[in-house]
């Protein structure tokens, strides 16, 4: 009855075998695998025990997700051996690992919107024998099984299409149990829970534990692998760079061991200025999303805006970026009071915006860097006739791409999604900055940007703020936006609850203050 | 499951000059590869009528409403939709410009009144074109319907008007100065070729360097990215079906000359040649990609094909069949093809 | 929370509420017109000649619902009528026979779009395009347009099994068969996935390949099925009888709540969307006014149907979500 307590004692790239020298529950040993010219995994071994919560940690690119595929079976490794419950298997096929019981569940869940929380569950009963009666009754009972093993409560008779997010991730670790999982492997999954979803899916994993299921996260974010890892293996560019107990670190030591890089810990010094604000809002309401926000920001200064999930922040990033209109409340640019009725209106007045979601919103990824660099700028490169102007936008790209925010690429002809996240992300600031903004609306700038490309992303930030531009920070990671403004607001339920000062404030009183 | 890499950006050169130009732009290649061989298979197979100057100058008038009607179904290709609509916009257009100049004018009409009844029937037959593609691009745009069930809506409802409106019959006999713009010569070249040459070149430039066609591009790979981006996409969108009708109503105008009659259910086996030509000519029906050039050059070889056929005594059923079955052709060369500049870019980074 | 709990449930069947409320609607207006419309002889006669489109409807709904479209099913119904017709006139038989035929020959001509669609992993509005083509051009150059005009005696025969009319039946089963295997079968069950999430189905182990050959070569076996019925209904075979009917059903599919997206759309949806277009026809009929109206009229209810879907899913959208772009 292995209970994962009989933990290693190893670090580095030892193979790990329990006190007691068992075989552990699924072992990967010696995988290897190139893709073309590049070599994704070298001589990697990762091991998990039975019923345990590992996290399988790295920055973008480090080969996580390919050793994944691995152990699913979708890649074949070049060299090494994928070894389940003692049983070597040198070409492990995906219908082999998920009758051992490999269930991976992927970012977006991969659930049928159109169909019921029972049938999403109990879809499997579909696959395996196309052409027999689809049994309601049977599937709703084993749904309900599986409910009541996690000891959660779905509705079953609802359309999943409906139902928030992590209802959803719900429903997906219930179809993966309902699929006789022994191993649940979860991809970022609390990229877009508040925290209180993420107690909720953490205790599922801990029911998931006492029903001897392990868990593996694979994850780049420090606070989930902190929170619910019992362990966690490190990887760095196609290496194990070592496997540690997670009780036995913290997370600067884990950001350092991701990154190589020591921690930035320090803060900024107060801001002052005699300046007149470049952004002013006052009493700004929009009803069910915020209400009364008034805040400023003055030309240089970084306001950092923070608070959950669902506390409003996208919602009055958008207002003031002209694509949600307020129901009540006042927007000053520069001293002048405005009024946008589309995000055009808001980019002429100096407002930009780096939305969220840079793979759908920020980037149209399969066109160039080029035209993606230009586009919101369009208008302002015509000459003659109204057609663009060649060697003004070959200028702007230049300038922008190559020497202001270095973008490592050989030509700004490529299509933007072959570059990096990193460089991607810088793709997107110097659209933005073509357009000459005044304020700078960053949301959640470094998600999807590896730990140590962030540091690259905020050296450009600070930049742009001694430059003169007001920039408004919004971010659900306290420690980020406790490292990178001048001053912080906290918002909750779509109120700001309070302003805090970096010098004066640690972040747990900051978490305490987005989540109390 | 669209190719994931830009079918238009240059794949890096390589050694000998074929290889290189194939690499360059394998689209433009490929075809011109094609042009020629059409060209020495026909001429090996009838020779004195295929390459006769009378062919070519048959040729040449016969292409250009296709060629329009092709740059019609192109840009809301580019935009990532759908215009099925467009034979009858075409139809609907000539039609009314046809009723207007056959009621108004007859052979012993005054110069200034024929002048006077064009002008009018022109306009009334732009007007009717751009209401049917502001009333697509609306609804395509603001409701967010489907363009495929909006044009099979329009088409539906057009043809419908036409059919109800002339029981199904001809409208025909214009004066010269029609006629001349879909049979005339000008220093010698075919006035038809000449417009859609015009309007090729047009639609090329604005595609490629106006903020209209980049932003057309933009959308087609992503709308809501580039919405975020500051772009009127909505407006843009009804620009596309609004510029898709104008260029329906020019090949409205070059059709009824070289007909010298309008008829509802005119060139409707066109429809698939123009998403064939689209496709072959690489533009991507996934929205995104495309160059007027290669469209072009897809043209001249569907044309020769056609031609060909025809002079080879080919059944019209037999070449529609053969139609049908090189779109399937066309569409596994440009998988064949994304899959191929995939891996250049790949050995080349 | 949002309050959104079953809102496509019950959007749908809201949708559907309406198309059928819509239906009585019309049914009361026209018969106000004109008395003859709701006598019985003229809704069997109306029953009994959109049986053809009801049975291609059944087909086209379940690609639909895949995540496709199918253009090329009255063209595929116009070959198989041929091929089948051909048969029994050199060959004899009986309709076991027949339908035999037509199931073969149909799902075949079906199968090949699935094909298609899977290995050239092409958009499914272009290859049905292009498949129609092809199928009703061979057509037309091996038959030169020739109609079919002695058909065995037994086939033209006016059956009525329990006194329904043959078409009506037949029609009457294939839509009883096709909510059956779209509700009760797991076949039918992964479609609605498929439609729903194509990553999705994959990821599950979903037979992609197989499901896109069962849901195009139904909608190939439903044509041909069809295809036979016009042919015994108007006791000749006519190679382009049926093409252009392809919008109507569309028409018809669509406004009975299937979405071009995929995922959703009901048997019942797609019955009510056929009786609402034939009753609409019918009356425009004893009105008097020329059928050559019926093109604009169905386009126009294209237009409306589409148009008040997405208005209604975008003001819902903005109550849900709460606004934003």
């Amino acid at each position: 009855m292995t209970d994962g307590s009989n933990s290693p004692q190893q670090q580095g790239n030892g193979t790990p075998t329990t006190a007691k020298g068992e075989a552990p529950f699924i072992e990967m040993r010696g995988i290897s695998k190139r893709f073309g010219g590049v070599r994704a995994l070298q001589d990697v071994n990762l091991s998990i025990h039975a019923a345990e919560i590992h996290s399988l940690a790295g920055e973008n690119g480090c080969g996580k997700s390919t050793l994944i595929k691995v152990l699913s079976g979708i890649h074949m490794p070049d060299e090494g051996q994928v070894i389940l419950e003692g049983k070597a298997h040198n070409h492990l096929t995906p219908d082999a690992s998920q009758r051992f019981g490999v269930q991976i569940i992927y970012q977006d869940l991969s659930l049928f919107p159109n169909l019921t929380v029972a049938e999403n569950i109990s879809f499997r009963h579909h696959v395996e024998t196309p052409v027999r009666l689809a049994n309601r009754n049977v599937m709703r009972k084993q749904a309900q099984a599986v409910m009541d093993r996690l000891k959660v409560s779905l509705p079953l008779d609802e359309l999943v299409g409906t139902l928030p997010i992590a209802t959803r991730q719900l429903v997906a670790i219930c179809r993966a149990l309902a699929a006789d999982a022994r191993l649940v492997v979860m991809d970022e999954p609390t990229a877009s829970l508040s925290h209180q979803e993420v107690e909720g899916l953490l205790a599922v994993v801990h029911e998931l534990k006492r029903q001897k299921i392990a868990s593996l996260f694979v994850s780049h974010r420090l606070d989930e692998v902190m929170d619910i890892a019992e362990r966690v293996t490190v990887m760095r560019d196609g290496r194990n760079f070592g496997t540690y107990p997670v009780s036995e670190l913290d997370r600067r030591r884990l950001g350092e061991l991701i990154t190589g890089h020591v921690f930035d810990s320090s803060v900024k010094p107060p801001f002052s200025s005699e300046a007149a604000p470049a952004l002013e809002v006052r009493d700004l309401s929009c009803t069910g999303q915020y209400t009364g926000i008034s805040f400023e920001v003055r030309p240089g200064e970084i306001l950092g805006l923070t608070g959950r999930m669902g506390s409003g922040r996208t919602e009055l990033a958008l207002s003031l970026f002209g694509m949600n209109p307020p129901d009540s409340g006042e927007i000053r640019v520069n001293g002048k009071s405005v009024q946008f009725h589309n995000n055009r209106e808001a980019i002429r007045q100096g407002i930009a915006y780096v939305s969220e979601d840079r793979l759908s919103l920020g980037l149209v990824m399969p066109q160039t860097i080029a035209d993606n660099t230009v586009i919101s700028v369009l208008n302002r490169l015509t000459g003659r006739l109204g057609l663009i102007d060649g060697a003004r936008r070959a200028q702007t790209i230049e300038h922008w791409i190559f020497k202001e925010l270095r973008v490592k690429t050989k030509t700004a002809d490529r299509p933007v999604q072959q570059l990096s996240g990193g460089n991607q992300q810088r793709v997107v600031l110097a659209k933005w900055l073509a357009t000459d903004p005044r304020v700078l609306i960053l949301d959640s700038p470094t998600v999807g940007v590896d730990i140590g490309a962030k540091a690259g992303i905020f050296q450009v930030v600070d930049a742009l703020a001694a430059r003169g531009l007001a920039i408004l920070l919004i971010s659900d990671e306290a420690d980020e936006v406790l490292h990178q403004s001048h001053r912080i607001l906290v918002m909750r339920s779509g109120k700001i609850v309070g302003a805090y000062d970096p010098n004066r404030t640690t972040e747990n009183q900051l978490r305490e203050a987005i989540y109390a | 499951m669209s190719p994931e890499v830009a079918t238009t950006a240059p794949a890096p050169a390589k050694r000998s000059s074929f290889s290189e130009l194939l690499a360059r732009d394998p689209t433009v290649t490929l075809l011109g590869a094609f042009i020629v061989l059409a060209v020495i298979g026909f001429g090996a197979l009838a020779p004195e009528r295929f390459l006769s100057g009378e062919t070519l100058r048959a040729m040449a008038f016969q292409m250009p409403e296709l060629g329009i009607l092709a740059l019609a179904m192109m840009i809301p290709l580019m935009s990532g939709g759908l215009n099925l609509a467009i034979i009858a916009t075409a139809n609907l257009s000539a039609l009314v410009m046809a009723a207007i100049l056959t009621r108004m004018i007859g052979p012993e009409s005054p110069a200034h009144v024929m002048a006077g009844a064009i002008a009018l029937a022109l306009g009334t037959g732009l007007v009717t074109a751009l209401v049917v593609g502001l009333i697509t691009g609306v609804i395509v745009a603001f409701l967010g319907v489907h363009p495929i069930l909006v044009t099979l809506g329009t088409m539906t409802a057009i043809k419908g008007i036409a059919v109800y409106a002339t029981s199904g019959g001809v409208i025909g006999g214009f004066p010269p100065a029609i006629l001349f713009l879909g049979n005339g010569t000008l220093l010698g070249f075919p006035v038809p070729m000449m417009i859609f040459i015009l309007c090729a070149i047009l639609i090329a430039v604005i595609m490629n360097h106006a903020p209209f066609g980049v932003s057309v591009r933009m959308i087609g790979s992503n709308e809501k990215a580039t919405r975020y981006s500051g772009v009127a996409t909505e407006w843009m969108l009804v620009g596309v079906y609004i510029l898709s009708s104008l260029l329906c109503w020019v090949a409205a105008v070059v059709m009824m000359a070289r007909f010298n009659s309008a008829r509802a259910g005119y060139a409707e086996s066109y429809l698939l040649i123009t998403i064939l030509a689209a496709v072959l000519g690489g533009i991507d029906p996934n929205g995104g990609f495309g160059k007027v050039l290669g469209l072009f050059l897809s043209l001249i070889l569907l044309q020769m094909i056609s031609t060909g056929f025809n002079l080879l005594g080919f059944s019209p059923h037999l070449t529609q069949a053969i139609w049908g079955a090189t779109m399937i052709l066309a569409i596994g060369i440009s998988l064949v093809r994304d899959k191929w500049i995939a891996r250049l870019w790949l050995k080349s980074t | 929370m949002p309050n959104d709990t079953s809102f496509l449930k019950r959007a749908f069947r809201r949708h559907e509420i309406q198309i059928a409320a819509i239906v009585v609607l019309m049914a009361i207006f026209f018969s106000a017109l004109s008395p003859g419309f709701l006598s019985v002889s003229n809704l069997t006669t109306l029953l009994e000649s959109y049986s053809v489109m009801a049975i291609m409807a059944a087909g086209l709904l379940v690609v639909l619902i895949s995540g496709g479209i199918d253009i090329s099913f009255a063209a595929i119904a116009a070959v198989t009528q041929y091929l089948v017709a051909t048969i029994l006139v050199q060959m004899g038989g009986n309709w076991l026979v027949a339908f035999a035929l037509a199931v073969i020959f149909g799902g075949l001509l079906g199968a090949v779009n699935a094909l298609l669609i899977y290995y050239l992993q092409a958009l499914s509005v272009i290859v049905t395009i292009s498949t129609m083509t092809f199928y009703f051009a061979i057509l037309m150059f091996v038959t030169d347009g020739e109609s079919i005009y002695d058909l065995p005696d037994w086939f033209t025969a006016t059956i009525a099994p329990l006194g329904i009319p043959f078409p009506v039946a037949v029609a009457a089963f294939v839509l009883i068969i096709t909510a059956f295997v779209l509700n009760r079968l797991s076949i039918g069950r992964q479609i609605y996935g498929l439609g729903g999430n194509l990553e999705g189905a994959k990821r599950m182990g979903c037979n992609i390949l197989g499901l896109q050959c069962f849901v195009y070569g139904y909608s190939g076996v439903t044509a041909g099925i069809a295809g036979l019925v016009q042919a015994h209904r108007v006791e000749e075979v006519v190679p382009n009888a049926l093409i252009g009917r392809e919008l109507d059903v569309l028409a018809a599919v669509v406004l009975g709540g299937a979405s071009l997206q995929g995922g959703i759309g009901t048997v019942t949806g797609a019955i009510l969307g056929i009786v609402l277009l034939a009753i609409v026809q019918n009356g425009l009929t004893l009105l008097g006014v020329s059928s050559y109206s019926f093109g604009f009229v169905t386009g126009i209810i294209i237009l409306a149907s589409v148009s008040a879907t997405a208005i209604a899913a975008k003001r819902q959208q903005k109550r849900t979500i709460g606004n934003v772009a």
